[in-house]
């Protein structure tokens, strides 16, 4: 493959994976959006007044965190659905790059620890895929801010994956 | 018996609950109803219009401290330290969201509560919570 088609191809997914994103109301609503390196996500909280929880500190509200984790794993294992179609390429490539995603993965729980307040400023995420099971995936997955080594919040989870074909 | 308003009043002092539209329908002491009208940009699954968990994780969470905050033994503030949501099932489109939580249990430094959310039925929950509250120290900070 030469440059430039690597280049392209690069594109494409790029597009695929803000397509993935912004097919979901709730997540335009919070603004969440997602940049890759490979298979790996990052999400990114982009903030803005409406996202604070309590005005006099002030800090995020910790629904708006937890929601973004839940995205942030949600989208980490569609992505790995999706990523071994890519690679394959053909149709099941083609299907993806016009829009046809797999359905998100149901969440079945999901507990958060809250370590710190979220500041008024953007926040980011990224999962890390325990278990990929056929039927259910374990998933955690971190928030921070400033510094990765300062999370701000810590959730893991339990999602029940699409069949196939779905 | 829990005391409710049909109507309840708008949760307005904070921005994304007010951006939300959420309601607070009881005076109760440490207990908490919260209702989100359905709307269109609240959608996990725009295929059935099925509103995201994500909503439903924050009015279990704004639900469950609001119940600690209203505990008439409570001196301070609160803060979420953790939250477990169970998800059961999805919520009916269209539907207002519920949410009905109580403070439990009240210790010197831990508020303990637990609560549903559910829409016609509250004993056909879309979601169960758990949470701990960290106490804080009136118009502290949280440790940062």
């Amino acid at each position: 493959m030469s440059a430039v088609e690597a280049q392209t191809r690069k594109k494409k997914r790029d597009a695929m994976l803000g397509g993935l994103s912004a097919s979901i109301p709730y997540i335009r609503f919070l603004d969440v959006e997602f940049t890759r390196m490979g298979d790996e996500l990052t999400g990114r909280l982009n903030y803005s007044e409406k996202l604070i929880g309590n005005p006099m500190i002030p800090a995020l509200h910790g629904g708006v965190v937890s929601a973004f984790l839940e995205i942030t794993a949600q989208t980490q294992l569609t992505w790995d659905l999706i990523w071994p179609k890519l690679e394959a390429g053909g149709e099941a490539e083609a299907a993806l790059l016009r829009g046809e995603f797999p359905r998100t993965p149901k969440t079945i729980n999901l507990t958060i620890d809250y370590l710190r307040s979220g500041r008024p400023r953007d926040a980011y995420a990224r999962a890390i895929v325990q278990k990929a099971g056929r039927r259910v995936a374990n998933v955690r997955v971190e928030a921070w801010q400033d510094s990765r080594d300062r999370p701000i919040a810590a959730a893991h989870g339990n999602f029940l994956m699409p069949g196939e074909g779905k | 018996m829990t005391r409710i308003h049909e109507d309840g009043y708008e949760m307005k002092a904070v921005p994304h609950s007010s951006e939300l539209g959420m309601r607070s329908h009881t005076a109760d002491p440490a207990h908490a109803i919260i209702s989100v009208a359905y709307q269109d940009n609240l959608v996990g699954n725009p295929e059935t219009g099925v509103i995201h968990g994500g909503v439903v994780t924050t009015v279990l969470d704004n639900c469950c401290g609001l119940a600690a905050m209203t505990h008439p033994d409570l001196k301070g503030m609160v803060a979420t330290l953790d939250l477990r949501i169970d998800y059961m099932r999805p919520a009916k489109p269209g539907m207002t969201l519920w949410t009905s939580c109580e403070c439990y249990r009240l210790t010197r430094s831990v508020a303990f509560c637990r609560g549903v959310a559910y829409d016609e039925d509250e004993g056909d929950p879309i979601a169960t919570a758990t949470g701990a509250f960290m106490i804080t120290a009136a118009k502290t900070k949280f440790e940062n």
